[in-house]
């Protein structure tokens, strides 16, 4: 399957994690296939964040699982520094993944019900028999904004939404990653925590050198996280943008629609005009458009469109466009 | 969606009359180290068509209210329920089993917070909407399919009819969080509790969604109890606003109001805390200081002060009560607070 394009990636000697043409398909009904993620490449250098938005199903956790081998993907290359981690034994996966961690979106199932907070933190370092003291215990809980008195014994369902967020944040920190694939890891949290953990994760990268994978639904939460966005739709990458570039220079009609959409706390915001609703085919991984898969829904698509692919090319300093209707009036018309 | 509409009416009690009435209501939860306060004394009512927004603190009790509300909390052995609720002049807390049973999935739709927690993992997103659908409105097997699929639709399901035969971890996470939506909506009932409807839905899905409910609630009179730490989505939807903090409502207003004037130095600081799309990138959020308060022994007087730059001595000593707003002396019944020290209080 062709890619979305590789202009976008960065000398190999700078990366940290390298994933190249990363292919996520599951097996349905009647011998079909969902195509989650088709073809996608992205990297990290040390230190940089990467933040990931894009439609709901359009293959961010399958991706980010597939970096983390859970499971493996379909086919692509997934490098941690200069190790590959695709095509290699579970042992070996286990072993090169270490310093990997991930959040997972929903956080109370991803925790065992009947561990106490306490024993829920330590668990990732015990099993790979490494002890853990209750001082360690203690500074991870209050870096994420928990109190350690409060929550030491509790269970998760002891804990409120946020709380447990913020224990799931803490299980990851206490292993010391290198790379983090966050999930969703503020969307249940009010906005005086989120902005307590995104400084903790601001700070936290760096004093660890850490770089990050940040998934999330909330532009402004991304741009904020975020050194370079990569905007997913349908298993495709449509557009890479320097964050800071989000707001003014995105080009792409599915980027428009989407920082149409968000929704402002101000006393002015009145029902959101302007974003159009889908049209009657809601697009299907199942049995994704041709050519570009943002066509049914595009108010810019010309017949090239439903044949060729486009692939991402540079528009500007580190900005990278996979649209057919590019340059000076695709901004225009957004 | 809109055959039903007659049935609705019949549901109600006469036009005017709120779906909610929720009258000091309090939820003491036991635990082996105490007994938290979970909610603590809250009162409003909601009228058919009305939007509530709930916002506030992580822990501050949101989602106990909500479960209160819905009778999933009762008195028993692990909590004590006081005050009174009302569902469509319905006393919840006298509700017989069965009769709570029929309120579910009747008068009243929950979509709960985590979405994984509400769905049974070994049970089929089909059978999590048809049960309900043969149980509440006498739909046959293949009836009930034909109309789960059409649910799974109005909340932008793709491919409805090969989502029902999946199971939900085959879903995305917004697709299970529509599941949820549709779930609670498949009844049409007269009073929704959302909690948290859309934090995983992109912006464009999300708006979708927001449309839908509003929609629904033109065509059917529904009332909406929208709990959501998203100000955006609660500024554009909710006709009026509650902030809590603690068990407590901290301020409440309609949304323009609160936005634009808020009197609790929480509600100033839960608005300074959010990150907007026109700041730079990396920009330091204004989070709020310290934690919040262990609710087994919240602090006397405002439960805030430990964490409030305007404290002083005062508010230590009783806590302070829920009260009108003054607009040039007078009094505005749309705009109580409890603090003693407000901000932007100017004409006070
Ligand atoms: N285990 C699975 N079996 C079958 N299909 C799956 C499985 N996991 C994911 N999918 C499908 O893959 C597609 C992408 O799902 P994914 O969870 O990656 O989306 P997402 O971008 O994370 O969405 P969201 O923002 O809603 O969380 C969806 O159509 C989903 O139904
Ligand atoms: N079953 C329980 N046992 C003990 N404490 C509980 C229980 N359920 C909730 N709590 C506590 O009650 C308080 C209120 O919890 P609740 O879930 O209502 O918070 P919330 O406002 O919904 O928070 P969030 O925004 O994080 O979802 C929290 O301090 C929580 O830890
Ligand atoms: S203009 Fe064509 S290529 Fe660009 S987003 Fe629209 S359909 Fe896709
Ligand atoms: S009563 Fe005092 S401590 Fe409480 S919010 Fe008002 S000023 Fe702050
Ligand atoms: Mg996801
Ligand atoms: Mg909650």
């Amino acid at each position: 399957m062709a890619g979305s394009g590789v202009a976008h990636l960065r000398p190999e000697t700078e990366r940290v994690l390298a994933v190249e043409d990363l292919v996520v398909q599951f097996p349905a009904k009647g011998g079909h296939t969902v195509h989650a993620v088709s073809g996608i490449s992205f990297d990290l250098l040390d230190g940089e964040t990467l933040g990931i938005l894009g439609e709901s199903g359009c293959g961010k956790s399958s991706a980010g699982r597939a970096v983390m081998q859970l499971p493996p993907p379909t086919s692509g290359s997934v490098r941690l520094g200069d190790e590959e981690l695709t095509g290699v034994t579970a042992q070996t996966v286990r072993e090169r993944r270490a310093r990997m961690q991930m959040i997972f979106q929903d956080p109370v199932s991803s925790l065992n019900p009947r561990r106490k907070v306490k024993d829920l933190v330590a668990e990732g370092p015990r099993i790979w028999g490494r002890e853990v003291t209750r001082e360690q215990i203690e500074v991870v809980l209050r870096a994420v904004g928990l109190d350690p008195a409060v929550v030491w014994e509790r269970r998760p369902h002891e804990l409120s939404g946020g709380q447990c967020q913020r224990l799931c944040i803490a299980r990851a920190l206490m292993l010391d990653p290198q790379v983090l694939i966050c999930d969703e890891p503020v969307s249940s949290l009010d906005v005086s925590v989120q902005a307590q953990i995104l400084n903790l994760l601001e700070d936290t990268k760096k004093r660890y050198g850490l770089s990050m994978v940040f998934i999330a639904h909330d532009l402004a939460v991304v741009k904020n996280i975020s050194d370079r966005i990569m905007i997913m739709y349908l298993g495709k990458v449509c557009e890479v943008v320097p964050a800071g570039d989000l707001a003014e220079r995105a080009l792409h009609p599915y980027t428009r629609l989407l920082l149409e959409s968000v929704p402002e706390a101000t006393a002015s915001e009145t029902a959101i005009g302007g974003a159009q609703r889908a049209g009657g085919e809601l697009p299907s991984p199942l049995n994704p458009p041709s050519g570009c898969r943002f066509r049914p829904r595009c108010p810019l698509a010309t017949e090239e469109c439903a044949t060729v692919e486009p692939q991402l090319r540079q528009v500007g300093e580190g900005h990278f466009l996979a649209c057919h209707n590019s340059g000076p009036g695709a901004s225009a018309a957004a | 969606m809109s055959s039903t509409s007659a049935v609705l009416q019949e549901r109600s009690t006469e036009p005017g009359a709120p779906v909610l009435v929720v009258d000091d209501l309090r939820t003491q939860i036991h635990t082996p180290r105490g007994d938290v306060q979970a909610v603590d004394g809250i009162s409003f009512t909601l009228g058919r068509g009305e939007t509530l927004g709930i916002v506030g603190e992580s822990g501050s009790g949101k989602s106990v209210l909500g479960r209160t509300i819905m009778g999933l909390y009762t008195t028993g052995p692990t909590m004590t329920i006081t005050g009174r609720v009302l569902i469509a002049g319905k006393d919840v807390h006298a509700l017989s089993t069965t009769a709570l049973r029929d309120l579910w999935g009747g008068d009243v739709g929950m979509v709960f917070q985590d979405p994984m927690t509400a769905l049974n993992p070994v049970k089929k997103v089909g059978v999590h909407l048809t049960e309900s659908l043969r149980k509440h409105r006498g739909m046959n097997r293949a009836q009930a399919a034909a109309h789960a699929a059409e649910l799974l639709n109005l909340v932008g399901i793709p491919e409805p009819r090969r989502r029902l035969d999946q199971y939900p971890h085959e879903l995305s996470g917004g697709m299970r969080q529509r599941v949820v939506i549709a779930m609670a909506l498949a009844n049409e009932p007269a009073l929704l509790i959302a909690d948290e409807p859309t934090t995983a839905l992109d912006v464009t899905v999300q708006k979708q969604i927001l449309d839908l409910l509003e929609r629904l609630q033109d065509e059917l009179g529904m009332a909406i109890m929208l709990i959501s730490h998203n100000l955006g989505v609660v500024a554009g939807r909710a006709d009026r606003v509650a902030v809590m903090y603690a068990g407590r409502v901290a301020e409440t207003a309609d949304a323009a109001t609160l936005f634009d004037v808020p009197h609790h130095p929480y509600t100033e600081a839960l608005l300074e805390a959010i990150p907007r799309l026109h700041q730079p990138p990396h920009v330091r959020l204004a989070a709020i200081d310290g934690a919040p308060p262990n609710m087994i022994a919240p602090p006397v007087g405002c439960r805030f002060a430990p964490r409030c730059r305007y404290a002083q001595p005062d508010c230590t000593a009783a806590p302070p009560v829920l009260d009108a707003a003054l607009v040039r002396g007078v009094a505005d019944p749309r705009h109580s607070f409890a603090c003693y020290h407000p901000v932007n209080a100017g004409g006070q």
